[in-house]
């Protein structure tokens, strides 16, 4: 069980080990371009602000996948969730354009937060009346939203003043999130997450509901035969999960963006399934794992800067920790062994 | 009390951290939206940095920042990382660049194709694409046997709309019975929409194809499919030997080494520019010898007239769809008028999406 939590550090070591030999490869000295990856970013107070500001999202909607991935409802669609919930919450901000209050900013979110939460229900609901496959239905609709948000911003609510131009009028101050310091971009969306981390622990591991879940994750069959009912748990954790995102696109577009347009989110929704499973669906291992995997969003940017090595590194990183989690998770739960089968046993 | 002075503390070693920019050794940062392999748009401006390079400046740049929050940060850590001189090269930067150049009185900024410059150091520029469509224009008309052009769009912005009008107008003035058949595809760069995109067009009857997207997908598309096409932004020529009749060339390169030694001998202002053929920020490729002699040199004379201001690509009478006159007779469109176009002229199909 120990091992369980510690193999995350290893997928980390080990991916930060390949990234060396990767650099080594391309001809960079390894040990530099390591250190202007992983150090440099947070060197400095701006640095390691933006570092929270990029893990906000993705902690806040890996949380909420969480809830999904620990009851076995595969919901891929998270990116679609929080654009519809940043085109609900940005219709209710453009709704305020030219007013003040204090009111708005919660109507925002709350907003942005029963969208994400609508548009999760989609899948949910076609899996547990029509048996669809909610893998496949939350990932096309990722489409659909991406789709729904470009319509908007071309067409009725881009900017009166804008020139055609694909994107809507600035929010009014009173729609934005508050910064917590002068000159750097984090906001009080960084609460919302705290509070997401906070509460799911609480229901995950101290209310029925979360035993329900992870009763479910672990056999289908047990949560059955123990009367949980089913569809309901399903219909719940896709609503939290659809809330989270929906909050995450609410925050990116009323904190560092304060306009709608279609560059929302840079995938953040596909990321945060990566950030789930390295926090291993615990809720404080995901904050930890949402730290991670932002700076290597930072990293890549620092290290095409300071060493001209290609961005896209970041993604190879990325990449390179789901790998080295699941083959470690591989190795942890199964054993190698070399078999020498008969024939007769091959047929059993 | 407390909180502010938390407050204040934590903008002093902010500002602390900004103010060790070291001004040894001049160096020019360059911001991209896609990937300098995409042989189209940030190809050119890549190309423009090894210009810079070459002249002997030292230069640095990021490739696919995305236009949402992330460019802030790019901008602000090219800034930050000591460059004097940053060139952000793309429209949905142009907030991103203003916020940072608040922040960096001391630094540079160039935005390609905004309009915002909200403090002193923010200049922007951009090209008349425009000129270049009227030539292509000219040669579809005089090159369809269909009278259909097909024309891939990305968004209904002034600048793609200009080029559009540009260059039915050019055709037309050829031939009369030309009509434009327009496909947004309400992206800058995606191969795949491109491709569909030209082949639903080429399904349609063009058997001329052209583009403001940034990829090669669409005359590769019209290579197969035995039309005529023209490059975008780049000379494209190797990706459709037989279908491409020439491409426009976006040429950064003078401009970026004009503005970077200015910079660096501190001669560097403020300014709005917009250049086409006659300064070459606007080029031509190679001219496809299928067009037949007599047709390159109709075209050479008038790639020529606009360069010297002899001929203006919007001269009027001009339409719109409607009938409705824009520009009278004898009258050429301003500056004002090009910079916010927003509607089609006579010939082009469909409507502007709304």
């Amino acid at each position: 069980m120990a091992l369980y939590f510690f193999t995350p550090f290893i997928a980390i070591l080990l991916t930060i080990l390949g990234g060396g030999i990767i650099f080594y490869i391309l001809g960079f000295n390894p040990i530099e371009a390591l250190k202007f990856y992983f150090i440099t970013p947070i060197a400095n107070l701006y640095g390691f602000s933006e570092l929270l500001l990029k893990a906000t999202p993705l902690c806040l909607i890996a949380i909420g996948l969480s809830f999904c991935f620990k009851s076995n409802n595969w919901n891929i669609g998270a990116e679609g969730q929080l654009t519809f919930g940043a085109i609900v919450g940005g219709g209710v901000a453009l709704l305020f354009y030219n007013q003040e209050g204090f009111y708005i900013l919660p109507l925002v979110i709350i907003a942005g937060a029963i969208g994400g939460m609508i548009f999760a229900l989609i899948p949910a609901i076609l899996k547990t009346y029509f048996n669809t496959n909610e893998i496949l239905v939350s990932l096309m609709l990722v489409y659909v939203s991406k789709l729904l948000l470009d319509y908007l911003v071309v067409g009725p609510w881009s900017n009166p003043e804008g020139f055609n131009f694909p994107e809507t009028r600035q929010f009014s101050n009173s729609s934005r999130m508050p910064l917590l310091f002068e000159g750097l971009r984090i906001h009080a969306g960084i609460f919302l997450a705290l509070a997401a981390v906070m509460l799911s622990w609480f229901i995950l591991y101290k209310t029925y509901l979360g035993f329900q879940i992870k009763v479910s994750g672990l056999s289908l069959k047990t949560a059955k035969y123990a009367g949980f009912k089913g569809k309901t748990m399903i219909l719940v954790v896709f609503m939290i999960s659809g809330a989270c995102a929906g909050l995450a696109g609410v925050g990116e577009i009323t904190g560092p963006i304060g306009q709608l347009h279609r560059m929302v989110s840079p995938d953040y929704g596909f990321t945060a399934i990566i950030v789930a499973f390295l926090g291993r669906l615990n809720p404080f291992g995901i904050i930890f794992a949402s730290l991670v995997v932002a700076l290597t969003y930072l990293g890549a940017e620092t290290a095409q800067i300071f060493l001209q090595i290609p961005k896209y590194t970041g993604q190879v990183f990325q990449g390179m920790i789901l790998f080295f989690l699941l083959a470690s998770d591989y190795l942890l739960f199964f054993k190698v062994k070399i078999l020498n089968l008969k024939k007769n046993e091959l047929r059993n | 009390m407390y909180k502010n002075f938390f407050r204040y503390l934590i903008s002093a070693i902010f500002l602390l951290g900004f103010s060790v920019n070291s001004n040894a050794d001049f160096k020019v940062g360059f911001v991209y939206v896609g990937p300098t392999g995409d042989h189209g748009w940030t190809f050119q401006h890549h190309e423009g940095r090894n210009a810079v390079e070459a002249a002997g400046i030292k230069t640095t740049f990021v490739e696919s920042v995305p236009e949402g929050a992330d460019a802030e940060r790019v901008i602000r850590q090219l800034a930050q990382s000591g460059h004097d001189l940053i060139f952000t090269t793309s429209f949905g930067y142009m907030d991103p660049t203003n916020k940072v150049a608040k922040d960096f009185p001391n630094v540079k900024f160039e935005h390609a194709t905004g309009y915002k410059r909200e403090h002193s150091n923010v200049s922007t520029y951009s090209a008349r694409f425009y000129e270049g469509r009227t030539l292509l224009g000219h040669i579809a008309g005089k090159m369809t046997k269909t009278n259909t052009i097909g024309y891939i769009a990305s968004f209904p912005i002034p600048e793609v709309i200009r080029g559009i009008n540009a260059m039915t107008l050019a055709a037309q003035k050829v031939n009369p019975n030309i009509k434009t058949k327009i496909v947004w595809v309400f992206t800058w760069y995606d191969p795949g929409k491109e491709a569909e995109a030209a082949q639903a067009l080429i399904d349609q009857g063009a058997d001329v194809i052209m583009q403001h997207t940034d990829s090669t997908a669409p005359v590769q598309t019209a290579e197969k499919a035995g039309v005529w096409s023209f490059g975008q932004a780049s000379d494209m020529q190797r990706f459709a030997p037989k279908s491409i009749l020439t491409s426009i060339i976006d040429d950064w390169a003078p401009y970026y080494v004009e503005r970077a030694i200015a910079a660096r001998d501190g001669k560097w202002n403020q300014q709005d520019t917009w250049h086409g053929l006659k300064e070459g920020m606007v080029a031509m490729g190679p001219y496809n010898s299928a067009m037949g002699a007599d047709l390159v040199k109709e075209v050479e004379q008038l790639q020529k007239d606009l360069a010297s201001g002899k001929v203006h690509s919007f001269t009027g009478p001009i339409y719109d769809q409607k009938g409705n006159i824009l520009v009278a007779e004898g009258k050429v469109a301003d500056d004002g008028m090009l910079a916010g176009m927003s509607v089609y002229v006579k010939g082009v199909e469909g409507d502007i999406p709304k």
